[in-house]
């Protein structure tokens, strides 16, 4: 203990000079060195830092009150060398960590640590105002809309029938009635024997209100970071939770500018600590407690088992985007069914989709011979067989 | 009178029928259901048959999936050293893929790295990651990014799940490429 006190008594000499030189140099851009600071930090340091929070490393929030300079430049520059002369504050917080080591910075001159650490010691600024809530656009959907007036159209007409029926003696407006009325139910009955089994639209209520719009759309994380069975596999892959985790160790809040008027941040920093709570993640001490659980995901869109689709079939080899299929999930808070994923739907797309043959060595010949046969420039997917009953159902 | 009741009734039938299909949360009903859901296991599903409740279980520990190279370098200090000096691609010249590894790289590491290695991916722009080193900045070989796609290393998690044996050396490969052009 004396040694660090006659250690910090040095430091602290050279701490005050140092401050004196640089007023006395920089009298008028002492806000400047925090300021470089901050970008140094920020390009360097926070990938392993925070002020305020452990991260990989300690919260180095006005660290100076807690090292001396000198010991900090020479951690910061050779940390491993610092260990290896024996010093014992460097070696305690190496095991503190668990060993894990520091990326030495060999590269940074003394006045850049000194900008770093006037950036840690001056008061985190926070944004001031931030609070200002975007108002979400509201969205009238249209197929609600619709099936309204489709509803009370329906009522009036019912109405109508009935008032003839049961009030009226005249026998052309019941004969008019009765057709108007057959024309309805064999109307209604279509559309509503029609969507049996079809769930566009379909948007049920998920264990974690996970927003497509802030990961895929905000934040343009390409689908298949997540989805990464899409490329190879049958199923695209619901992303196990160790992919979250790359990115949410470190964010476990939401920015104010991510709140909407329909989400506040409260409510998507509570959604993050369902993810921590399934993972295992305990924030305070950042590690694993072991104590996993499983999120029980509701699956939307779900073909029927005598139906075979497979998904690298189409985004690997087809080259098809995702959103062809599953529609502008970057833009969907909740995710619905975007397609109606019946049979005439795949069928029309195989119809139309042209199939890339250029550069294609392999199949140039059987290419070559399709294009006469049709007579055409390009195939499409149904001439080359996609239209097929064996190609899906077996 | 009873008119009148008739009435009431058949309009609160065809509301109430109505109102009833409308419910976005709930699928709609399924024309013989027991051929759309067949009784084999799908993935993701729940199954009481194992201890944790998934179908989807984890290989046999100790086996090796067709295609798969095990990788024996420990996720420690001392791994991440040996296979930095030891770890040698095997990817040969057809097998390398080029296009293939950019387009990966895109996909799980621009978002960070950004397109051009230097740490200025679209997550750090938007300030939720910060410090994302440039590779060049950086001594690391081969070896050494295998290693930390493997395992990842301190705040970066391992991408091993998402890609792989194959695609993780194509990822590398691409990784080389973008640091020896900001060496230049």
């Amino acid at each position: 203990m004396k040694s660090v006190k006659k250690h910090s008594q040095i430091g602290r000499l050279v701490v005050a000079s140092l401050t004196f030189l640089f007023l006395f140099t920089f009298s008028l851009s002492a806000q400047g060195d925090a300021k470089v600071g901050k970008s140094l930090f920020n390009a360097n340091c926070a990938a392993c830092h925070k002020l305020d929070k452990k991260l990989v490393g300690p919260a180095l929030g006005k660290i100076s009150e807690r090292r001396e300079m000198d010991w900090l430049k020479a951690w910061i520059k050779d940390n491993n060398a610092l260990r290896a002369s024996g010093d014992a504050d460097a070696i305690a917080i190496y095991e503190e960590y668990k060993g894990s080591p520091m990326t030495a910075f060999p590269q940074f001159a003394d006045a850049d640590i000194e900008n770093i650490v006037a950036y840690l010691d001056a008061d985190p600024v926070k944004k001031a105002g931030a609070a200002a809530v975007a108002a979400a656009p509201v969205e009238v959907k249209e197929s609600g809309s619709s099936n309204l007036i489709s509803y009370v159209v329906f009522l009036v007409l019912a109405g109508l029938v009935v008032y003839v029926y049961f009030k009226s003696d005249n026998g052309f407006l019941k004969i008019v009635a009765t057709i108007i009325l057959l024309f309805n139910i064999a109307y209604f009955g279509f559309t509503a024997l029609m969507s049996i089994g079809v769930d566009q639209g379909y948007q049920p209520v998920q264990p974690i209100a996970f927003s497509h719009r802030i990961h895929a759309g905000d934040n343009k994380i390409d689908c298949q970071y997540c989805h990464s069975a899409a490329k190879n596999s049958k199923t695209s892959g619901i992303p196990s939770v160790n992919v979250c985790m790359n990115c949410h160790k470190n964010i476990g809040e939401v920015a104010e500018e991510t709140a909407t008027a329909e989400h506040s941040k409260a409510f998507y920093d509570g959604e993050i600590q369902k993810l921590y709570k399934a993972a295992g993640w305990d924030s305070e001490n950042l590690e694993y407690t072991g104590e996993t659980e499983p999120i029980v995901w509701t699956r939307i869109h779900n073909l029927p088992d005598f139906a075979y689709y497979n998904h690298s079939q189409h985004v690997t080899v087809g080259g098809i985007k995702c959103q062809k299929c599953h529609g502008p999930v970057e833009e969907m808070e909740e995710v619905y069914q975007y397609s109606p994923l019946t049979m005439g739907w795949c069928i029309d797309c195989h119809k139309e989709t042209k199939v890339k043959m250029e550069g294609n060595g392999y199949y140039k010949n059987i290419h070559e011979d399709l294009s006469k046969k049709y007579g055409v420039e390009k195939v499409t997917v149904a001439q080359m067989g996609g239209k097929e009953c064996g190609k899906c159902h077996y | 009178m009873r008119n009148t009741i008739t009435k009431i009734a058949a309009i609160l039938f065809v509301a109430i029928a109505f109102t009833s299909c409308n419910d976005k949360t709930k699928p709609q009903v399924q024309f013989m259901p027991d051929m759309y859901t067949s009784v084999a296991y799908e993935p993701y599903g729940v199954n009481t048959a194992f201890a944790n409740g998934m179908d989807s279980q984890s290989p046999v520990e100790g086996t090796i999936a067709r295609g798969q190279v095990p990788y024996d370098y420990p996720n420690s200090n001392e791994g991440y050293d040996a296979a930095k000096n030891e770890l040698k691609s095997p990817l040969t010249e057809y097998t390398k893929n080029s296009e293939k590894g950019k387009a990966l790289y895109g996909i799980y590491c621009a978002v960070c790295h950004g397109k051009k290695g230097d740490g200025q991916g679209d997550l750090v722009k938007r300030e939720k990651f910060l410090g994302i080193p440039n590779y060049k900045d950086r001594d690391i070989t081969e070896g050494s990014i295998y290693h930390v796609i493997m395992y990842g290393r301190n705040l970066m998690g391992s991408h091993a799940s998402q890609l792989t044996g194959e695609e993780r050396w194509q990822v590398v490969n691409h990784v080389q490429k973008l640091r020896n052009d900001l060496l230049k």
